[in-house]
């Protein structure tokens, strides 16, 4: 198990150098200057364009940007916003658990609805049942975000008012973050109904994030089903007379689940990049909507780091499930 | 007896918790749905208006002052100041007993004095002062207006007496301290973090005179602030002011119809027609102090004819402009100042519609058959140009009838003000909204000759109108400068260096709650004066 954990664990390493040349010639090919965006119509002079230039590094070509780039970022230094003027890391922590806390209660969401979903129009084959689920899937998975965030505003708090519109947390409390999850940070507050304030802020935002996986989920355990109770192993545990539920949760499910577990860790990894649309129209202060404002300002270390420690977090969660495999069925230790 | 007295004692006890509950109650929140996050909270650091709107308007107060809603300038935290005869001595007296902030993390020990001006002045002109490099230390507003070429130097005479030097007499001066690059900081608190060694801390958490206190920012969810007791303009009549960061202006509509905020800046234009029928919500509306334009660029063949200038404009329909590119929300423009600003000459007559007129002139210019020019469209919105592609196509249709064929051209952004700034374009569209309020602001940085290099994205540098201008820097009194612009902007029409297309309307929805709100010329949102109905 070892072994295999390490083996995997050196895959890890190109990878993370492919991330950082990538998006550093990628965001660099991108026309646009950041001091010119920042003059706007004004315009600036350009003797204080060219020191303003060489005071961000912007002034050396490119190969040796990058050198000096990956040299800091292999001290731990992933530079300072060209607009905040503050470090990169200390930016992405005040917002990350902003995104974690929505994309792990989108995820929530879609497991808990998106695995029985798919596992009841597995075992109910060809009934309607069956065509509702995967007809409803269908439409989640087609449906536009932007569109479809804007809709359930309208409808659940402009029309029924249910729901608050977007934020985290009601204007009316006051809370200072402690660990930057407001559901914790609400919760260890003294002030009465701001728990409850950051749970409705939560549930329209993790429903529209979560519609997508959900529909992948359910849609995944279904196929993965299907083919699984067609195995011998199933008509045997039948045979031996064991109940429906047992042989498909037990005998079934456990090992339909290698397929969707694949499925749940890439859908993490897509959710921790920061789901942009969500976020924006939500107005979600997380990482997505940070490195998107980040490109139309040309704020290059901000574009980097962003993307270099979300990249390594997908890189380790897909270690993750790697692992997970092997745990869940045994033989994938061997056969690679 | 005892029994009696304890439930008196009880009573009064639920009277008064009753009576906190009431006054807790009653705490007026005025919530503000911005657009954005700001950069940081030391404007002088900055130049979008998102962040002045969050540091400037509410924080700090400068020395001079723009009358609330006008573009007219009031004494701030100089109580009054005296100009010398030549012009170029400012001597500006200081307000008594204006009180700084005071937070958890700072307490003031004194008042306002002259330390706190020359401190904020002169982190930005001292290339040398202690606080020049700190977070970052670009301070493009104030390279922006010249101001380091412009002063000499800065004087203390006393505690409460302030005078700037300057090296040419400058009118727009006193305008340009009331912006928001002029907003005065601390000096003690400035003293205080870098003897703790950290005087970043000075950018990020704020200490003003303004009338609301800083109490904390959450990065690109909310900002809070609570009224300042002590202000020394007398106490906002709101008690909290909460900045709620929304980027999509359908959320943000969304947010003020379920009564989650009272303000919000920037509606979708397709959004006005419900929003002015909305019971609930009043739809302000001010002419901007913005032109959008098309510049010729006057050192390229043939626009450097002005008969080829004055043909081209004639041949534009501003009317269709204004009704399908700013769908009513934008008023046709003659001048290139807008008619809020002083000076503003309605004298002038702005060029017809006429394409009969127009051919004849270009045929006299040597080109009956037309010619082939570039068309640059910006590739992004702004508040002088909502669809500036659409614009374009328009103008290529109109100037088709001339036989002039315009290649529409576009690129990203930035790249395009690098280009346009390099004057790369043969004709551009592009606008300016003002800083100041003054009409050298828009005058001398877009046709002077000054500019050529840089903003005069026209290339037009024309004695006749340069001296004008020029003389109109150095004349203190409002009346003979008003004069002076007047007959350059005669000179401008004549020429026609540029089309002047449009002035457009800013709109801005709010709660029927919210009392005694009033747009700002400038386009900033100010909440001082603003109150709330229970």
């Amino acid at each position: 198990m070892i072994q295999f954990f390490f083996r995997r664990f050196f895959h890890v390493f190109p990878a993370f150098i492919g991330v950082t040349l990538l998006t550093f010639s990628l965001i660099h090919l991108i026309p646009g200057d950041p001091v010119e965006l920042r003059a706007g119509e004004r315009g600036i002079d350009p003797a204080r364009h060219a020191e303003i230039k060489a005071e961000m590094g912007l002034d050396k070509p490119l190969y040796i940007q990058y050198f000096r780039y990956i040299t800091n970022v292999f001290k731990g230094d992933l530079g300072k916003s060209y607009v905040t003027k503050k470090p990169i890391l200390e930016e992405f922590l005040t917002l990350f658990p902003a995104t974690l806390e929505l994309s792990l209660c989108a995820m929530m969401f879609a497991v808990l609805f998106g695995l029985p979903a798919g596992v009841i129009a597995g075992v109910k084959r060809g009934t309607p049942f069956d065509h509702t689920i995967m007809a409803v899937s269908l439409t989640g998975y087609s449906m536009p975000i932007f569109w479809w965030g804007l809709l359930m505003i309208l409808f659940f708090s402009v029309f029924l008012g249910w729901t608050p519109v977007s934020g985290r947390l009601s204007a009316l409390f006051w809370i200072e973050p402690q660990t930057g999850f407001m559901l914790i940070d609400t919760l260890t507050s003294d002030e009465p109904g701001a728990f409850k304030s950051a749970l409705s802020h939560l549930i329209l935002p993790s429903i529209v994030l979560g519609t997508i996986p959900l529909a992948v989920i359910a849609r995944m355990t279904r196929s993965s089903m299907l083919e699984v109770l067609k195995e011998d192993y199933v008509r045997t545990a039948r045979a031996k007379g064991l109940s429906d539920m047992r042989v498909i949760l037990v005998h079934a499910l456990r090992n339909a689940m290698i397929p969707v577990i694949t499925v749940i860790g890439l859908q993490t990894g897509v959710l921790l990049a920061g789901a942009i649309l969500t976020e924006t129209i939500f107005a979600w202060p997380g990482v997505g909507k940070w490195i998107l404002e980040s490109i139309g300002r040309r704020d290059y270390p901000a574009i980097q780091g962003g993307i270099l420690i979300i990249a390594t977090l997908i890189i380790f969660v897909n270690l993750g499930v790697d692992v997970l495999y092997g745990i869940i069925n045994p033989r994938i230790r061997y056969t690679h | 007896m005892k029994k009696r007295k304890l439930l008196s004692i009880a009573g009064l006890a639920l009277l008064f918790c009753m009576l906190a509950l009431s006054v807790q109650a009653k705490e007026k929140t005025l919530v503000y749905c911005s657009e954005g996050s700001p950069e940081g909270f030391t404007p002088a650091l900055y130049t979008s208006g998102t962040t002045f709107d969050a540091t400037a308007n509410t924080i700090y107060d400068q020395l001079a002052k723009f009358e609330r809603g006008e573009t007219k300038v009031i004494p701030g935290l100089a109580e009054s100041w005296d100009i010398s005869e030549d012009g170029k001595t400012y001597t500006f007296h200081l307000r008594k007993g204006v009180k700084f902030h005071t937070t958890p993390y700072f307490t003031p020990t004194r008042d306002f004095n002259a330390d706190d001006v020359l401190f904020s002045f002169n982190r930005q002109f001292d290339k040398n002062h202690p606080y020049n490099k700190v977070s970052g230390g670009s301070y493009e507003y104030f390279d922006g207006m010249n101001m380091g070429s412009l002063i000499k130097s800065i004087e203390k005479k006393d505690d409460y007496t302030v005078v700037f030097n300057l090296n040419n007499p400058e009118a727009p001066f006193i305008a340009n301290l009331a912006m928001a690059f002029a907003s005065i900081g601390s000096a003690e608190y400035a003293n205080k973090m870098l003897v703790a060694k950290t005087p970043d801390e000075f950018d990020q958490k704020p200490i003003g005179t303004g009338p609301f206190v800083f109490v904390s920012y959450q990065k690109d969810a909310t900002i809070r602030y609570k009224a300042f007791d002590k202000y020394w303009a007398g106490r906002a009549k709101i008690d909290k002011l909460v900045f709620s960061i929304t980027p999509d202006a359908s959320v943000r509509y969304a947010k003020l119809k379920a009564g989650e905020a009272h303000v919000m800046p920037y509606p979708n234009p397709a959004d006005l027609p419900a929003m002015k029928a909305d019971p609930n919500i009043n739809l302000m509306e001010k002419e901007g102090l913005n032109v959008g334009y098309l510049a010729f660029n006057c050192k390229k063949e043939p626009f450097t004819n002005v008969k080829v200038r004055q043909a081209l404009t004639m041949a534009i329909n501003k009317k269709a402009i204004i009704e399908a590119v700013y769908q009513g929300a934008g008023k046709i423009a003659k001048n290139p100042i807008p008619p809020t600003i002083w000076s503003y000459n309605d004298a002038v007559k702005d060029y017809e519609y006429d394409v009969a007129t127009a051919k004849k002139l270009l045929t006299e210019a040597g080109f009956p058959n037309g010619f082939e020019t570039d068309l640059w469209a910006m590739p992004v919105q702004r508040p002088y140009n909502p669809n500036a592609k659409r614009m374009a196509e328009m103008i290529q249709e109109d100037w088709s009838k001339l036989g002039v064929k315009a290649k529409i051209v576009s690129y990203e952004w930035g790249e395009y003000l690098k280009r346009s700034m390099a004057a790369e374009h043969s004709t551009l569209l592009l606008g300016w909204t003002g800083d100041n309020g003054d009409p050298d602001n828009f005058l001398a940085v877009l046709l002077g000759c000054d500019a050529m290099e840089s903003s005069n994205r026209a290339r037009w540098c024309y004695k006749p109108f340069n001296d004008l201008i020029v003389k109109a820097k150095l004349v203190s009194k409002q009346a003979e400068r008003t004069k002076l612009y007047e007959q350059a902007q005669v000179i401008f029409k004549e020429q026609a260096p540029w089309v002047t297309i449009a002035h457009s309307v800013v709109f801005e929805p709010l709660s029927k709650k919210v009392m005694d709100y009033k747009i700002d010329p400038f386009g900033q949102h100010i909440f001082y004066g603003v109150d709330l109905k229970d």
